[in-house]
């Protein structure tokens, strides 16, 4: 039996004549120790998906399994990292990771809460800017707080919601091997949604695309084959890689495609430029 | 790192940043860039202050040329042209019996506002020479278990503003008390909102007077066997309950919209219902909280004036209503000594919230 389980899983929002199938016939299964990535267009249901799993929302029908049981609710045991940090803005980094800490370790004393939440600061090399608030952090020390507040409770699964999605290529890179090298100290379960294929298959096991929505259902799978630690620049030139790169784009540029013929409609786009601004007040 | 706190740095936390200008002027940092400050923040605002109080004196003196002019007509027609001559040169002489009654000039309501801290000076005098009097009696009367006897002569403008300061804070106190706890439970359940709708659509728009009122009835009946003097308890009451309904909409909302990303965080962390309100939900509806309070402070300052008048209870309200039947020659001055000193305190309270609010709350724009 898989560590985490969805079976036929459909998701509607509204009701009656104004329901809306975000999510349909989703099946996947996710061993224990696996990271999985699942990759696509944005507004193809991929939040939903997250919530599904997360135990924000409920599925219309089908099922959700973690460990075999149904999910109901969150739990401690799926951390999540949110796309937009999510951080309470009133709070210092150290009280916003201590507050998760709190809440997963209710019986612990508080120097040891203060211990846990004082190591994955330093995990996420932030032990400088411990007592700032979020404002003052740039967004990726911001989304290093969030994963160190997701990592910090433990959980023996994340799941990551396009947690990069915002920073800047060079943050981006930087983080994705300080996630990768987390994740490889005690190989917890992963789940990661992005919708960047390169990221997806630097740092899976598995990649996943997900059509795009209304109706939006996981396509068929890519393993990757490349050995653990890797290289990013050494990767550019695996055949493996650039295989498993141009398939999957290749087939996520045909979803596209089909997508764009279903179309009836074509919309002309008005034949403006913008107003020049700078040469006004010459 | 610790902030130093710098005078510029208070002033300007308490939205007061004008006041940085002048000290740069005086220690002599001032560059163009500030110049140009120092004109838009200081130099204009006196020169609208200077033409406000021209026009003023200019208005003044008009109106009190079309009154005395009437005066004169009216004893010229009744009695004839001797009585109108006699009144046009009492008029002119300045005497006080003939003064025509009108908007007073600037210049008379700074002499009203200056004999008012005289008048307070000397009934304050009188109070410490009454208190050292009664002192040693007071003494005995305590240590006998009698009540002691207190000062019972006519309060001064400063002590009223004083009573009116404790009335609006008593009322103030009264609608936080109330609003803050229901509006985060109506904020916090769809179903209270809907049960309490009703009721704050129909209460919010009653007028002060009405307020007054109700509450006159109900406290009265309540304390019949007190022979104390409630009018104090019905005004607080009623400026509270006048004034609690922006901070009771203001804080539903806030409950209500707090952001979908604290709320999911709650969620997963799996807070409890009570950290989630204490943790989450209250700090991120403070500032919609402190707008409403801001509002609720301000409009209870308002009505306090006008509930201190019909419950007759001490006040700025009390002393506006007392001069107007007062009638005397300086009573409009002093009306408008008052009409000022209210809108000051009423800006200095304002203030007050807000730097307060700045102090408790995180900055909305900097969210996330």
């Amino acid at each position: 039996m898989a560590y985490l389980e969805l079976n036929n899983v459909y998701k509607t929002y509204g009701q009656g004549d104004y329901a809306t199938e975000v999510l349909s016939n989703i099946n996947l299964s996710i061993e224990e120790g696996e990271f999985v990535a699942i990759v696509g267009f944005t507004g193809s249901g991929k939040t939903t998906l997250v919530n599904l799993i997360n135990g924000l929302l409920e599925p219309t029908s089908g099922d959700v399994l973690f460990k075999g049981k149904p999910v109901m609710g969150t739990s401690h045991e799926r951390g999540v990292i949110f796309q937009n940090y999510s951080l309470l803005p009133w709070l210092t980094v150290e009280q916003n990771v201590f507050m998760a800490v709190k809440e997963a370790f209710p019986k612990k004393s508080k120097s040891e809460l203060n211990d846990i939440v004082a190591e994955y600061v330093e995990m996420v090399s932030l032990t400088p800017a411990i007592n700032k608030r979020p404002k003052e952090l740039s967004g990726g020390m911001r989304q290093r707080v969030s994963v160190a507040r997701a990592l910090a409770m433990k959980p023996e699964m994340i799941i990551m919601d396009e947690p990069l999605g915002a920073l800047d290529a060079l943050t981006r890179g930087n983080l994705q091997d300080e996630i990768l090298n987390i994740w490889g100290k005690d190989k917890r379960t992963a789940l990661l949604i992005t919708n960047d294929v390169d990221e997806g298959i630097y740092m899976a096991d598995r990649i996943i695309p997900l059509r795009p929505g209304p109706n939006a259902t996981l396509g068929p799978e890519f393993k990757i084959d490349i050995e653990r630690p890797r290289d990013k620049t050494e990767m550019n030139d695996n055949l493996n890689f650039k295989e498993t790169r141009n398939a999957i784009i290749e087939y996520l540029m045909d979803i596209g495609n089909e997508r764009k013929s279903q179309a009836m409609e074509e919309f002309v786009l008005p034949d403006l430029t913008p107003k020049d601004f700078v040469n006004q007040f010459k | 790192m610790k902030q130093s706190i710098t005078l510029g740095k208070v002033t300007k936390f308490m939205g007061l940043g004008f006041l940085s200008t002048f000290k740069d002027l005086f220690t002599g940092k001032l560059e163009k860039e500030d110049f140009k400050n120092f004109l838009r923040k200081v130099v204009v605002p006196m020169a609208s202050i200077l033409l406000f109080i021209g026009l003023w004196f200019l208005g003044a003196r008009s109106l009190y040329n079309v009154e005395a002019e009437y005066k004169i007509q009216k004893a010229l027609t009744d009695q004839g042209p001797e009585a109108a001559e006699a009144l046009r040169a009492c008029i002119a002489s300045g005497d006080t019996s003939c003064q025509p009654n009108t908007l007073p000039s600037p210049s008379q309501v700074w002499d009203s506002y200056m004999s008012l801290l005289k008048d307070h000076q000397i009934i304050s005098a009188d109070k410490a020479a009454f208190a050292e009097k009664t002192a040693a009696l007071n003494e005995k009367r305590i240590a006998n278990g009698e009540n002691p006897i207190t000062y019972t002569g006519r309060p001064s403008f400063v002590d009223q503003i004083f009573r009116s300061l404790q009335t609006v804070f008593a009322g103030f106190l009264l609608a936080l008390l109330i609003a803050v706890p229901l509006g985060i439970f109506i904020g916090l359940s769809p179903t209270l909102k809907s049960s309490f709708n009703w009721f704050i659509q129909i209460f919010k728009p009653v007028s002060p007077v009405v307020w007054y009122l109700l509450v006159f009835m109900i406290v009265k009946t309540l304390l019949i066997d007190s022979n104390e003097d409630s009018s104090f308890t019905i005004s607080f009451i009623s400026v509270g309950l006048c004034s609690m309904w922006a901070t009771l909409v203001n804080t539903a909302m806030g409950v209500s919209s707090v952001d979908k990303d604290y709320i999911n965080v709650a969620k997963v962390l799996k807070l409890g219902p009570f950290q989630k309100v204490f943790k989450v939900v209250l700090p991120s509806s403070l500032p919609l909280i402190f707008t409403g309070l801001k509002i609720t402070l301000s409009v209870a300052w308002m009505v306090l004036i006008a509930i201190e008048l019909l419950a007759q209870s001490p006040g700025l309200g009390l002393f506006v209503w007392e001069e107007f039947q007062n009638g005397a020659n300086d009573s409009n001055a002093k009306i408008i000594v008052a009409m000022f000193v209210i809108g000051v305190i009423g800006f200095l309270l304002d203030r007050l919230m807000l730097t307060i609010q700045n102090a408790v709350s995180f900055d909305k724009t900097d969210a996330i």
